[in-house]
């Protein structure tokens, strides 16, 4: 397939992988032919090519997670160039083919990635309209650009893009001021369009970056040791001799096999004979919380000082609370996978990373290659919520390829992915607050106790080079985990301070809506507290001190949505229902979330009957995957509030299968309820991330309406339950 | 090495393997070409790697090849096409049930076995049904829609 067919067949690279055992040369094939592109983002030649046939390629440096960006934004920028969104092929995450637009991450997809692309499709429009003008001896201000072509507004012949700029350079800078086109003219903004990679998904023939085969390529194991920081004393190589084409492949305490055939070089993982040192660095996951308290901490931070804080509590009824979130795995469906093709002093990765420009430096630096020598291109991997193996398995691949001087594909196992993936970090937060002679909060502390993203750190040490003994940059990531620690109502005096930890108890990457999820979770909780306190009804306690109207807008509507009736908690008994708000970084979206449950007093089980949520996000570009995202932070988080805690011993990860770490199944699915609020003329902000974080905090509101129970740690297992219960019996 | 009749998708193909034990997952993917069955976990647990064995849906990843070796065996692939679906596949695209898509194959293969026994199912009934797929994207609404859309759409 060369690239006139590729581009033909209307997929994207990714799109356009067949599931054929040998797909990858067609596909280097098809990126060879844009090879050379600018990767400016400063130009519109960086971004977009305005084909013969009048097809445009958008050259994206987001990546599509499952989220639904390689729709949304070739919508953003068919609205603005006037075509057909089949007209737009999306090329994604190539380090050879695609600016570097940052990490897809923080829910920046739209919010960042899509708008800088519609301003350079904006400015490419006007430099059509400039060059029609001049083919036509007429000025700019009498043409217009209407379904892919530049005509008179008077009416009359027009003239197509393809026949414009067919196939050559723009050569020009994006104009930031270039205009946009008007939201009450949007035809294609705003409209569900479906996914382009559904088809292909549900009929089995979407090539996943574990799908990918490369010519002459091997398939890797790596045998990771059985306690962290284990030593290998010895391999016997002999032990894996009766499995034809398996070889070892050592690099100090890197292990490894290769072999053709993939049950072989599973086989020869599961038979190969090491012997590692005994070690026990960690702590359990028993004594994290206790850990956090004590550090060591690399200082301490004042984030929001206001009034005075300290006083007012000392002079009024202080109500207290501490909760704790534990760590948690990406637990992606798919474990890990990657291919390295490393040879003749190049390096090309195939990987599911979500930042494919970062990891190429970081790919170079491993290697002790030139950036200018390393390709990373992005293949779709089973869903990641942050930064799960993705990266390790890609190291790993490139460091059995090096030394096998052939492609090589790296799968991890379950208990690879479950025990090695980089861990959402765990978060303990004590509130304290007081109330005003007026029912209203008068003050608020929050302190924090969170381990500290280390700054600039270019990519967090990866397993596969550390174990053999490349030097890494030390550091952890857990990303901007301590927003979002003060309540967002009026409260005169408020203090919030964390106690940065150095480290974490496992290797951390930053996990959805980093360290947001917790944090919301402990002040939404303790606003409820508050209001039980003030014996106020949750929502209207949270409306008296809400001034921003689009704020008081999702709040409204999430309690409408469930038939609000106006009381304090705990309730009656029977079912409970709860609430919580968040303008997510304070000044980005804006959610509301009411749910529905019951407590069965007897099991300790809790069953959510239904959610509503309300969410503003400005500008929505397309309804359908907005609320798909919806409904995923929704179900994920609730997963992570009801089940799930990374369990580990002194040396090692011990859950690692769905048993060990259970996650939400069908059972326990939920009714949801999603309303938009839709603002046409607002910036579109993010959505990946901002509705998880009020999800446990309504969770838990509801379970103390339902039951009187305050349930402060995660997760929300059955003992602990019926623990709370037995407490609030015995305290009656 | 050991040889294998596997009756796949209506046709008959000839496998030869070292390990007879070898799971029919790694058969279908990589000698057979047919990546639409996933590895999620190798041990049951997730049923992202699901094929209909005659009638039912069972994990790919747990059957030794010489097992499955004389067994009617339908995949993804054989269930329907991009030009001729099966219709649950028009369901979810529908539904536009996927988010990641990983998990998806094998939720469709469930549900066709579902509506095979059962065509006119409950939301409860296929939630049971289902029990056993695991999803961490959050689809799961929207694939129970697709199986209800589906449902009603039985005649």
């Amino acid at each position: 397939m060369n690239r006139r067919d590729f581009l033909a067949s209307g997929g994207a690279l990714v799109v356009a992988l067949s599931v054929a055992p040998r797909v990858t040369a067609q596909r280097s094939s098809v990126g060879d032919a844009a090879l050379g592109k600018t990767l400016d983002g400063g130009e519109i030649d960086g971004f977009l090519a305005v084909n013969a046939d009048g097809s445009v390629t958008l050259f994206c440096g987001k990546v599509d997670l499952g989220q639904g960006l390689r729709i949304a934004i070739p919508q953003m920028a068919a609205e603005e160039l006037s075509i057909d969104v089949g007209r737009i092929v999306l090329v994604e995450g190539d380090t050879a083919l695609t600016p570097d637009q940052g990490a897809t991450a923080g829910s920046s997809g739209v919010m960042r990635g899509g708008v800088q692309i519609r301003q350079a499709a904006a400015t490419a429009r006007e430099a059509l309209i400039g060059m029609a003008a001049q083919r036509l001896g007429r000025p700019a201000s009498d043409l217009v650009a209407v379904d892919g072509e530049i005509r008179p507004k008077a009416g009359g012949a027009g003239i197509r893009y393809g026949d414009l700029v067919g196939g050559r350079r723009i050569a020009r800078k994006i104009d930031p001021k270039a205009p946009l086109a008007d939201p009450a003219t949007y035809r294609v903004v705003g409209r569900s369009l479906p996914r382009p990679d559904i088809p292909a998904k549900v009929t089995g023939r979407h090539a996943f970056v574990h799908d990918v085969r490369l010519d002459r390529m091997l398939h890797g194991r790596v045998i990771r040791p059985p306690a962290v920081g284990a030593k290998l004393v010895a391999v016997d190589e002999a032990s894996i001799s009766m499995i034809p084409g398996a070889r070892v492949v050592r690099i100090n305490d890197f292990l490894g096999v290769v072999a053709d055939d993939e049950w072989d070089a599973i086989a020869a993982a599961r038979a190969l004979k090491a012997t590692w040192s005994d070690s026990a660095p960690l702590i359990g996951n028993g004594a994290v919380r206790e850990w956090l308290r004590a550090g060591p901490f690399q200082g301490d931070e004042t984030l929001i000082e206001k009034g005075d804080a300290k006083t007012a509590l000392s002079n009024a009824t202080r109500i207290a609370g501490e909760y704790y979130w534990p760590l948690q795995s990406h637990a992606s469906m798919g474990p890990s996978c990657a291919l390295a093709d490393i040879r003749d002093g190049k390096a090309t990765i195939y990987s599911a990373s979500q930042a494919t420009h970062r990891f190429r430096e970081t790919i170079a630096r491993l290697l002790g290659m030139s950036k200018d020598a390393v390709r990373v291109i992005y293949v779709d991997g089973s869903g990641c919520y942050g930064m799960n193996g993705h990266d390790d398995a890609a190291a790993d691949a490139a460091l059995l390829s090096r030394a096998a001087g052939r492609p090589v594909r790296v799968q991890w196992s379950r208990e690879d992915e479950h025990g090695w993936d980089p861990k959402g970090p765990p978060q303990l937060l004590a509130l304290e607050g007081a109330l005003g002679d007026d029912g209203k909060i008068l003050a608020w502390r929050t302190e924090m106790w969170l381990p500290k993203a280390t700054a600039n750190l270019p990519n967090i040490p990866l397993l596969g080079p550390e174990a053999a003994g490349i030097a890494q940059t030390p550091g952890i990531s857990t990303g901007l985990i301590s927003q979002n620690g003060n309540p967002p109502y009026a409260v005169p005096n408020q203090e919030v301070r964390v106690h940065w930890l150095a480290t974490a108890p496992l290797r951390p990457s930053n996990i959805r809506a980093p360290g947001k999820i917790a944090n919301i979770f402990a002040v939404e909780s303790f606003t409820d507290e508050l209001a039980a306190a003030a014996r106020r009804d949750p929502v209207e306690f949270r409306l008296q001190g809400l001034t921003d109207p689009r704020g008081i807008e999702v709040l409204k509507r999430a309690a409408a949505m469930i038939g609000w009736q106006a009381r304090p908690s705990p309730g009656p008994g029977g079912a409970g229902r709860g609430a919580a708000y968040v303008h997510y970084k304070h000044n980005e979206t804006y959610v509301a979330m009411t749910m529905e449950v019951d407590v069965d007093k007897a099991s300790g089980a809790i069953r959510v009957r239904r959610v509503a949520c309300a969410h503003d996000c400005g500008l929505v570009i397309n309804p359908g995957t907005l609320r798909a995202q919806i409904e995923g932070n929704i179900l994920q988080t609730l997963s992570r509030t009801l089940y799930e805690e990374v369990v580990f011993d002194r040396s090692r990860v011990t859950c690692i299968d769905w048993a060990s770490y259970p996650i939400l199944a069908f059972p326990a699915v939920p009714d949801i309820r999603i309303e938009l609020v839709v603002r046409p003329n607002e910036p579109p902000l993010g959505a990946g991330e901002a509705s998880s974080t009020p999800v446990a905090a309504a969770l838990a509101n509801a379970v103390y309406d339902a039951a009187g129970i305050r349930l402060r740690t995660v997760p929300f297992t059955r003992q602990r339950v019926l623990d709370a219960l037995a407490t609030a019996k015995g305290t009656v | 090495m050991p040889s294998f009749e596997l009756h796949v998708n209506g046709g008959t193909q000839t496998v030869s393997v070292r390990d007879p034990d070898e799971p029919l997952l790694y058969v279908l993917r990589n000698r057979l070409g047919l990546t639409g069955a996933k590895y999620g976990c190798g041990l049951g647990q997730c049923g992202a790697c699901k094929v209909i064995v005659d009638g039912e849906a069972v994990p790919s990843c747990l059957l030794p090849v010489s097992k499955a070796a004389g067994t009617r065996i339908t995949t993804i692939e054989g269930l329907g096409t991009p030009n001729k679906r099966h219709p649950l596949q028009t369901a979810f695209i529908a539904e536009q049930a996927a988010q990641c898509g990983y998990c998806i194959t094998g939720m469709v293969i469930t549900a066709a076995v579902l509506l095979e026994k059962k065509p006119k199912v409950t939301q409860d009934e296929a939630k049971d049904a289902l029990a056993g797929n695991l999803c961490r994207c959050g689809t799961h609404q929207r694939i129970l829609q697709a199986v209800m859309r589906a449902a009603r759409e039985n005649t």
